[in-house]
């Protein structure tokens, strides 16, 4: 499946390895979260190349004491209808992640602006529509009345654009 | 009422262009219906029995007549001539052409008005009291809070891919209208010792096929905190929601099963988590919004206006729907009208172009140019002078409106059933004319007194049949609709969910066992006694006994 960074389409650098298949001796690669919490003590000497593929049932919190050492986290969309993976990537934001969060399976080009919106920055994307698709997809609404979120140039937050000089939420550091 | 800024202009005009794109997109074939499907329904666009559905939010209930004059058009232009006004205080017109949609949507938004999230498993509009900014009882009016709802909730990118629909209803008043306790939340406005404006939360209520009522997670919460709250709530439900079946899909489920306690410590632990956040944004826009809901310019009036004292004197007629169909108003010399949509024989919430602009005529001329839309499906004007009143009646009289039912039998609320509905299992509308035209005697339906029937035509309860004090359930018997009547339901402040009389009845029995059923309460009922009251008093089975002994 092509990956969808910064609109337009690029090659995964990452290995995406199973529970039981050996480490990968020079690149960057995914585990499992069940493999990150069995194996982490191990994992020490690869920081920042160190990526977990999450599932829809992970809790942002119990992944606290390795986010400041994640190079990249996987949340998932088995379906498009099921959207427990924004709020698990909204509140992994939240707790300060700052690295690549990248979406995969069901993403469709009318919810990618949802999905940067929560913070997730790249997307494994089908084949079946073009890079126009995704790209005129992206940028459909440049207004949002929730505070708080991912902002790309262009998107302006309306409550904060009508009381300025007041400071969001959090601050916005990661614009993927 | 509020008015929209630059902003809100500019985000329903995107959202208008950008749905344009999707739908020329489906004409086009470059989406599959299955992948419209999600995006139309965030748009209030259902595929149903014979056409598409298209469902026009109307926040909190509350309208221009500009706004109802451009409803007009759009039932003339591009429906048949009418619209429905939904239990949700929205309209839905129910022979759209998909061409046309994109089109309808801009005359809705040159009115400041849209039809986002009206269905989809997102937050959908939030609905309030009728009678808010107006009535009596009123500690303060809610609607700046259902603004600020309804700007947050408006294509919140965490929260539009939902386990399930999620309907949220708010009251400023003590004696609650708008059935905050059968709502997925439901809030309730109330002061604490020093004064202070704060809010009930009470999640998990809700009908369909498994009726609840609602548990309260927050006894007070201070109302600059409404939406980092909300937030939590909804980050627990989207986290945690069944997905695996949608009938188990509600937030009434999770808390059901989870249990209330664990509920409310998963929302508080949520809550807590990200304690950084500052308020003071939300604080100023609520300040903001709450300038749109100024008192109006009342004047200061008699109590006793001696033209509209004679007028009831000499017109039964009038004093009749005076009786009926108007309510105490907070300020002397003003009163709250109540325009029955359920005029005998009709289809409950129905109005045509021409009524809908008669309507907002009147608005115009003696209402501040403000209505409502109940959930009972009535319009209100909530601000009408009683020396107006008379001439207010007459010219609905011309009109088909003057009904003087309202919160009496013949005000019943009905959900479209299987005339429109792809999911109904039964007909809801004849059942409801049928009944309408049984009690047709006006002098009958003040005898038996305030009362509310209400009809699903399936158990999804979109008719809320579980909360009417008579609530009738439409179902599929091998092919033959058959229909449940339950007692003893309530919406109220006092909520609960009404009780299985017995076997079901046939579509052309029931306006008999309603009639047994009035009957058997008459001959038992105290002096002044009302239908749900004595039902609590003396149970089922006396109803039972009438109902069923001869059969």
């Amino acid at each position: 499946m092509p990956l969808l960074k910064n609109n337009a389409f690029v090659a995964d650098d990452w290995v995406h390895v199973n529970d039981d298949a050996a480490l990968p001796d020079a690149a960057r690669f995914t585990v499992s979260f069940e493999r990150l919490v069995r194996d982490w003590d191990s994992f020490a000497k690869h920081t920042s190349v160190v990526g977990v593929r999450l599932s829809n049932t992970t809790k942002a919190a119990d992944l606290a004491p390795y986010i400041s050492k994640l190079a990249l986290i996987v949340v998932p969309f088995p379906a498009f209808a099921d959207g427990r993976a924004y709020s698990i990537a909204r509140a992994l934001r939240l707790d300060g992640y700052q690295s690549e969060l990248r979406g995969t399976g069901n993403v469709l080009p009318d919810q990618m602006q949802f999905m940067r919106q929560v913070g997730i920055d790249s997307f494994e994307v089908s084949e079946r529509f073009p890079l126009e698709a995704w790209q005129r997809a992206s940028r459909q609404m440049s207004l949002a009345y929730q505070r708080g979120l991912y902002r790309p140039v262009g998107e302006r937050e309306v409550w904060s654009e009508r009381h300025q000089g007041f400071v969001a939420w959090e601050e916005q550091p990661h614009a993927g | 009422m509020y008015r929209y800024d630059e902003f809100d202009h500019q985000f329903v005009k995107e959202r208008t262009a950008q749905f344009r794109d999707q739908a020329s997109r489906r004409l086009s074939g470059d989406l599959s219906e299955e992948e419209f499907r999600p995006l139309r329904l965030m748009n209030g666009l259902y595929l149903q029995l014979h056409a598409y559905m298209l469902r026009v939010a109307i926040p909190y209930g509350t309208l221009s007549s500009r706004q109802m004059n451009q409803l007009a058009m759009i039932a003339d232009k591009y429906d048949r001539g009418y619209g429905h006004f939904t239990t949700r205080q929205n309209i839905q017109y129910n022979w759209i052409k998909l061409e046309d949609t994109a089109d309808i949507l801009q005359a809705l938004a040159d009115v400041e008005m849209h039809a986002i999230q009206t269905s989809g498993n997102c937050i959908r509009n939030v609905t309030t009291d009728h009678w808010a900014g107006a009535a009596a009882d009123e500690l303060a009016d809610p609607r700046p809070v259902g603004e600020l709802i309804r700007q947050w909730s408006s294509l919140h990118p965490e929260f539009s891919y939902l386990p399930r629909k999620f309907k949220i209803a708010i009251t400023g008043a003590p004696n609650d209208r708008a059935a905050v306790k059968v709502h997925d939340i439901g809030m309730r406005l109330h002061k604490n010792d020093k004064g202070e404006n704060g809010w009930e939360i009470m999640v998990g209520g809700g009908q369909g096929r498994t009726p609840m009522i609602a548990v309260t997670v927050r006894e007070f919460l201070p109302e600059r905190e409404i939406i980092p709250y909300l937030e939590a709530i909804m980050r627990v439900y989207n986290l945690y929601g069944r997905r695996d079946n949608k009938y188990k899909a509600r937030i009434k489920i999770l808390v059901h099963e989870i249990g209330a306690e664990k509920f409310r410590a998963e929302v508080e632990a949520e809550y807590a988590r990200h304690p950084s956040q500052t308020t003071e944004v939300e604080e100023r826009e609520l300040a903001r919004i709450a300038q749109y809901f100024a008192v109006p310019n009342f004047e200061k009036l008699s109590k006793f206006v001696p033209a509209f004292e004679s007028a009831k004197q000499s017109d039964h007629d009038f004093a009749r729907w005076v009786r009926n169909n108007t309510a105490a108003h907070r300020v002397d010399g003003y009163t709250i009208v109540n325009i029955s949509l359920k005029a005998t024989g009709e289809i409950a919430g129905d109005a045509t172009g021409e009524q809908m602009r008669v309507m907002a005529d009147l608005a115009a001329q003696y209402s501040f140019d403000e209505l409502r839309v109940s959930h009972a499906q009535n319009i209100v004007l909530a601000h009408v002078k009683l020396a107006d009143v008379h001439a207010v009646w007459k010219k609905l009289q011309q009109h088909g409106l003057a009904e003087a039912n309202y919160g009496l039998t013949g005000d019943i609320i009905a959900c479209p059933g299987m005339d429109y509905c792809s999911l109904a299992t039964a007909r809801s509308i004849p059942i409801s004319q049928a009944i309408s035209r049984k009690f047709a005697d006006i002098k009958r339906q003040e005898e038996i007194g305030p009362i509310k029937i209400n009809i699903s035509g399936c158990i999804n309860a979109c008719g809320h049949h579980h909360v009417g004090h008579i609530g009738i359930l439409g179902l599929d018997k091998k092919g033959e609709e058959f229909y449940q009547i339950t007692l003893g339901g309530s919406s109220s402040e006092n909520a609960s969910i009404g009780t299985i009389l017995g076997p079901g009845f046939a579509g052309h029995e029931v306006p008999d066992a309603i009639e047994t059923i009035l009957n058997t309460y008459l001959k038992l009922r105290n002096d002044g006694e009302e239908f749900l009251h004595a039902y609590r008093r003396v149970g089922a089975k006396p109803f039972k006994e009438a109902l069923y002994a001869t059969a």
